[in-house]
């Protein structure tokens, strides 16, 4: 059955959208990811323009982490103040990322850019994640105990000045890595189209030493707010957010996340992570295939507004 | 008018042929027959209605537009020496093309080039193969046919060859994609004065004010051009959320947002698991 996205002016099937947010949903489910990475470059090869992609993802994005956190909230696991710091940097860090997204578009290079982050970004996590798990399956498999390093209580990243005490996380930290780290997820956020939680949650273990049982929670409010507001900005000054296409895909993501956290329960830890670190790798791969082998075509048009 | 593309095979655009009653004004004439003839023909062409409205589920139709000959001479006629070239041609609107080139190994866009007055759509219906009709200097002059209409490059000051490339590439790209379609025996003769010609419109084809022109030819000589505007917009819900996203394009992101978090809210509340 085909639905007509108007935004993205295209007629689609509407039952390979649902399917594809069913998927990513119980992908995210299993593996406890926003799943934006995922859902955004598969629309692009789906064909939708990246540009649409990447803000409809966006608006995706707040729908699967609006659940979560909400869960979170619940259970009390979720720092406030901690993430409003982080989302204080996530406005300014998306903001600059809308502008960067604006200028990459009418230059023509947004969808290269776009395909280049993604590549390098899950290249470098997927490939980190792949290699960690390989190692602790090999390890279980030999016998050997997981030896739990502890990473050293302090950095040079608690030496800095500006300290903020934040009490659920029962930390007294310098507040400019925490802004920092907010911006940089939100600029990624705003031209990727992901929550960034990929990043966000191991940045938040090892560089802040926040207790892992707030960071989820911490890190699903931050991208529900960063992400509301990134999917405001791209429709006001791009008009790119396509409500038809994010509808499509949230139904499908909402109801697949539930059956993917019942499957994840029955996995093991480090098996769950190779099969995301492989999945995670694919994407890259498939998206690293396009840049590097010759296009059909090498001309492409773009419509000029108003000259 | 409505016209919903998968269920109506053909927009019939009826034409009244009130032979001498419609006499319209018409445009400049690009070139006149060098010696016209005392009684000299002209061609018409009539729309029962100057606008269609397609819905979101539009996936292409054929457009028919009825036409007839004034004063034809029958000798000519029956020998089928009379020939008629019907074009729609779709708003113009600046358009850039861009080019692809390897830079260390990857492939991105570097040259471009824009062109100022494209019209998004051209099809064109006609009695014969377009060679047979004329020869390609007088469809060059008339600016007739995809390869022909004149499309001007914003910057001028670019080598010819560059500018040739990009504009050869444009017109691919335009047939490539539909919205520039040829149909070889898309006008018919229906009686030695009326015609009928059928024309493509693209599931993509663009909303705004096309022109339908017909040209008439008498032993490949050009006579006479006559036109009409047609209005193609869209209509339906999808329209409407097209219009809200542009013009209240703050709101429109506040409300997709607010139905993001009421999804996930509603989410958990039917899927709950704790």
């Amino acid at each position: 059955m085909g639905i007509y996205l108007p935004i993205a002016e295209m007629s689609v099937n509407i039952f390979v959208l649902l399917a594809m947010g069913a998927a990513v949903g119980f992908l995210s489910g299993l593996f406890g990811v926003g799943g934006g990475f995922l859902i955004t470059p598969l629309l692009i090869f789906y064909n939708i323009p990246p540009a649409i992609a990447v803000a409809t993802g966006a608006n995706q994005v707040v729908a699967s982490s609006f659940s979560g956190a909400l869960a979170h909230f619940k259970r009390g696991t979720l720092d406030i103040k901690l993430g409003t710091v982080l989302l204080a940097g996530g406005i300014v860090g998306s903001t600059l990322g809308i502008y960067v997204f604006s200028l990459l578009r009418q230059m023509g290079q947004l969808d290269l850019f776009v395909s280049l982050l993604y590549v390098i970004l899950l290249g470098t996590v997927g490939g980190m994640m792949f290699v960690e798990s390989v190692n602790a399956i090999r390890n279980a498999r030999r016998g050997v105990n997981p030896s739990l390093k502890r990473p050293g209580q302090h950095n040079w990243i608690h030496r800095l000045p500006l300290k903020m005490r934040f009490r659920a996380s029962k930390l007294f930290v310098s507040i400019i890595p925490v802004l920092v780290l907010g911006a940089a997820i939100g600029f990624l956020a705003s031209i990727m189209g992901v929550g960034g939680g990929f990043i966000m949650v191991p940045a938040m273990i090892y560089l802040l030493k926040v207790p892992t049982n707030v960071v989820i929670g911490t890190s699903l409010f931050q991208i529900v707010v960063v992400s509301a507001y990134t999917t405001i900005v791209h429709a006001t000054t791009n008009q790119t957010v396509d409500i038809i296409l994010a509808m499509a895909l949230m139904v499908g993501g909402v109801a697949g996340a539930q059956y993917g956290a019942k499957a994840g329960q029955k996995l093991r830890g480090e098996q769950l992570r190779a099969l995301l670190a492989s999945l995670v790798l694919a994407v890259a791969l498939r998206l690293a295939y396009d840049l590097f082998v010759r296009p059909p075509n090498l001309y492409s048009l773009s419509a000029l507004g108003a000259l | 008018m409505r016209v919903r593309g998968p269920t109506l095979p053909a927009v019939t655009v009826l034409s009244l042929l009130l032979a001498v009653a419609c006499a319209r004004a018409q445009g400049p004439v690009p070139r006149a027959d060098p010696e016209p003839p005392a009684n000299a023909e002209s061609i018409q062409i009539g729309l029962s209605t100057d606008r269609i409205s397609i819905t979101s589920d539009f996936s292409g139709a054929d457009l028919t537009i009825f036409g007839a000959l004034d004063n034809a001479d029958p000798l000519i006629n029956r020998q089928g020496r009379y020939d008629v070239i019907v074009v729609l041609e779709g708003p113009a609107r600046p358009v850039m093309v861009r080019r692809k080139q390897r830079i260390l190994g990857v492939w991105m866009n570097t040259q471009s080039e824009v062109f100022v007055n494209v019209p998004v759509s051209y099809s064109v219906a006609t009695t014969r193969v377009p060679q047979d009709i004329t020869d390609p200097i007088n469809y060059r002059q008339l600016a007739l046919g995809a390869d022909n209409i004149y499309i001007e490059p914003l910057d001028k000051d670019l080598d010819t060859a560059t500018i040739k490339e990009f504009e050869t590439a444009l017109r691919q790209l335009k047939k490539t994609t539909g919205l520039y379609s040829e149909r070889i025996g898309g006008v018919q003769f229906l009686t030695q004065s009326l015609f009928r010609a059928t024309l493509t419109l693209a599931p993509n084809v663009p909303v705004g004010t096309h022109k339908a022109r017909a040209f008439l030819f008498r032993n490949g000589i050009f006579i006479k051009e006559n036109s009409a505007q047609l209005v193609i917009v869209k209509a339906g819900f999808e329209q409407s959320v097209f219009r809200f996203a542009h013009e209240y394009s703050l709101f429109y992101g506040i409300f997709a947002s607010v139905l993001a978090v009421f999804t996930g809210w509603l989410g958990r509340i039917i899927f709950r698991r704790d």
